[in-house]
């Protein structure tokens, strides 16, 4: 379902991803590790479509479109979503008025039956039960002073009720606590299904523990420079980077 | 998102903007004193009514025009202004809508206000104002059997004389400033309000301007009087047809709250805001104010989206031991248009409270200001004021400017001042399209998120109206 060939970026003209290539095909879980400024959050962003990320050669292909011709909004439509790393505050609009805008026209555009008001609400209920949120966020704003914890699970909340054909989470593990990782690893394994991509962007193992990937790659100064089984991150886990990259960086 | 596709966003079609075809008898340009006569007689008015207008035009005609707001315009030409525009069909006062000219009727419909009471939201009555005129008041009766008066201030003047002699010019008076002596001087409709003592207003009471005829100037007078303990919630809504030269509206409104009394005054402004480089527009220079007697509360709230320059700054003296003012306003100002408003908390009693919630948005090339005075008096011991300014920018063309005024005499005050200032962010815009809102809508949500705490503020119908309005204010394709 989404195939990178040779794929290069730049991020306000400074180019980060230097021809990366990676298949992920329906029912596989991906791991994309890395050290820092290796271009793993460039790969999340550029290919949800962020401003400023330019895809600069090669291609990315989701369903067999090009990405590069979609606005955002249209791949999220077409079934690819982002867990932000840092999800952003919207004042005075609640979660509640947000996943009704934000599924009507998901939903719309995929032909899914139209939920009602009641409907929504009860799968907004059950979703935010199966993240330890109280049913009280989905009145607050939009991660309106919601603690990094609660951000982050809001997101796998939403992630659940958008039922996306591709998740990519990005560092969804960072600042998390075990309770709260556990958390939302279990979300994230409620969702895994044969007919759904997952690529999962992150710094630490630990995330693995929880979520067990199908692949690992290890993506360095733009290109993926190794890829294995789940056992290359515990591989990882205990040697760092630095005999894949030939630097010397503890993990 | 860039300046152009936020430009491109902002630039929409105002859909009141259209003309109504109607026979007028329309007094050529200029003032005078016989013009005043002419006026006055006109509408059939009492000596003592001439005489109040005409002591009003003097005083005005030695005030000299403001010129502290953070605005720009040309000078007036008051001699270039119509002051009397009156549709023919209303010559006879129409006894009931069949009498009313049909071209009448349906520009109310297609403004989306029905003057059918069937047709109407249930429990809200309307005064409607068309140029210099009123057309008409629905849900008369049924508020008469409440005690209620509700009808056009002209009516007032005949029917009502010593409510009219008491309040006219107590809480506004005719010299108070430029644009109110004006008024004072040449009003020639609104609508006037008295809720007996103790009764509380059974529906919602709305007042809807439109401005029709060109170069034809609008100054409407209303008078709210609350007596003690009654209730009542007001609502304006004002539209205007576009057109290339600027109209002027100078509207000045007086509220009275008597001792225990509540007035809730709602304001959706929409006069046409001329077009994208400045041209056309409403020229909206409005004095209201109430004055709030002990334990009584007087509140207003306003959302301005229209108009090309606004100045209005909606103020409660706070008289009265023990009594409240709020003001809660949404301010929003597109293409060229500027808008210099805010309110002014003037507290002389005891134990009073002011609240004020200012939420300014500006997008293109507009200018945006909010100018407000928190003034406590020496004997209002234990004054409190809690303010909040918010200005939200789309765009890096337009400004927003804060002016707040606090002047206190006694020690025992409490005044607190709160203000931002925030950009609609690239992150927000794609944390909403990344879930698939576009842009368009994404933007509009997030500027009724900035809104909240005004709009909760408004009657429910028109929470809902003006959170559309925000909507078609910002509508357009985005490429």
């Amino acid at each position: 379902m989404l195939e990178i060939r040779d794929l290069h970026a730049s991020v306000a003209d400074k180019p980060i991803l230097k021809g990366l290539n990676l298949t992920v095909n329906p029912g596989e879980v991906h791991a994309i590790m890395g050290p820092n400024g290796s271009g793993k959050s460039t790969l999340a962003n550029v290919l949800s479509g962020r401003d400023n990320y330019e895809i600069t050669g090669g291609e990315a292909l989701f369903e067999g479109n090009s990405l590069a011709e979609m606005e955002p909004e249209e791949r999220a439509q077409a079934g690819l979503f982002l867990a932000f790393q840092y999800p952003v505050e919207i004042p005075g609009v609640s979660n509640m008025e947000f996943l009704k805008a934000a599924l009507e026209s998901v939903r719309g555009a995929q032909g899914k039956e139209e939920w009602d008001s009641v409907t929504l609400l009860r799968q907004a209920r059950a979703a935010c039960k199966q993240v330890n949120l109280d049913a009280s966020f989905l009145k607050r704003g939009v991660n309106e002073g919601f603690s990094g914890g609660e951000k982050k699970r809001n997101e796998i909340m939403q992630m659940m009720l958008m039922e996306p054909k591709l998740a990519l989470l990005d560092e969804t593990d960072s600042g998390l606590d075990i309770d709260a990782l556990q958390v939302v690893a279990k979300g994230v394994n409620s969702l895994r299904s044969p007919e759904r991509g997952i690529v999962l962007v992150t710094h630490y193992q630990r995330l693995l523990d929880y979520i067990v990937p199908d692949f690992v790659h290890v993506l360095y100064n733009g290109q993926i420079i190794k890829s294995g089984g789940k056992e290359l991150a515990l591989e990882l886990e205990q040697k760092g980077y630095g005999w894949l990259t030939g630097e010397e960086e503890s993990a | 998102m860039s300046q152009a596709e936020l430009d491109k966003l902002i630039r929409s079609n105002y859909e009141a903007g259209f003309t109504t075809q109607v026979d007028t008898e329309t007094l050529p340009p200029g003032l005078s004193e016989d013009v005043i006569r002419f006026l006055s007689a006109k509408k059939g008015e009492p000596e003592w009514m001439l005489e109040w207008r005409l002591d009003s035009y003097r005083k005005w005609q030695e005030m000299p025009s403001p010129s502290w707001a953070h605005l720009k315009h040309p000078p007036i030409d008051f001699n270039e202004v119509s002051y009397y525009s009156k549709p023919k069909s209303l010559d006879d006062a129409p006894k009931s809508l069949d009498e009313v000219d049909p071209e009448l009727l349906a520009t109310y419909e297609k403004l989306g206000i029905p003057l059918h009471e069937q047709e109407m939201l249930a429990g809200v009555a309307v005064d409607v104002v068309f140029d210099s005129s009123s057309v008409f008041t629905t849900f008369k009766e049924k508020l008469a059997e409440a005690g209620v008066i509700f009808c056009s201030i002209s009516e007032a003047i005949k029917e009502h004389p010593e409510l009219v002699k008491k309040y006219l010019g107590s809480v506004v008076p005719q010299g108070d400033n430029f644009y109110a002596a004006l008024n004072s001087a040449v009003f020639s409709d609104g609508s006037f309000v008295y809720i007996p003592k103790g009764v509380r207003c059974p529906m919602e009471l709305s007042t809807y301007f439109r401005i029709n005829e060109a170069n034809t100037g609008q100054f409407e007078r209303t008078l709210i009087i609350a007596d003690e303990g009654s209730y009542v919630s007001y609502l304006e809504g004002c539209t205007a047809p576009q057109r290339d030269e600027n109209q002027l509206h100078a509207a000045v409104v007086e509220l009275v709250a008597l001792p225990g009394a509540e007035i809730k005054y709602s304001t959706v402004q929409n006069w046409y805001p001329g077009d994208e480089n400045g041209k056309g527009g409403i020229y909206n220079f409005v004095t209201k104010r109430g004055v709030a007697h002990d334990n009584s509360k007087i509140s207003w709230t306003q959302v301005e989206t229209g108009s090309a320059i606004t100045w209005k700054y909606p103020s409660v003296i706070l008289r009265g031991d023990n009594s409240i003012g709020e003001f809660y306003s949404v301010a929003l100002t597109r293409h060229m248009q500027q808008a210099d408003t805010g309110t002014k908390m003037i507290h002389l009693g005891k134990n009073t409270k002011s609240t004020i919630i200012s939420k300014g948005i500006s997008a293109s090339r507009s200018q945006n200001a909010y100018r407000g005075l928190v003034r406590i008096s020496p004997r209002a011991d234990n004054a409190r004021n809690f303010t909040q300014c918010d200005s939200l920018l789309l765009g890096d063309q337009c400004g927003a400017h804060t002016f707040p005024y606090i002047e206190s005499k006694n020690p025992t005050a409490t005044i607190e001042h709160e203000a931002t200032t925030s950009k609609v962010s690239d992150d927000q815009m794609f944390l909403c399209r990344q879930r698939g809102i576009d842009p368009e809508k994404a933007v509009s949500m997030i500027v009724n998120g900035f809104c909240k705490e005004v709009f909760k503020e408004l009657p429910m119908e028109f929470a809902v109206e003006a959170g559309k309005l925000l909507e078609v204010s910002l509508e357009g394709a985005v490429g």
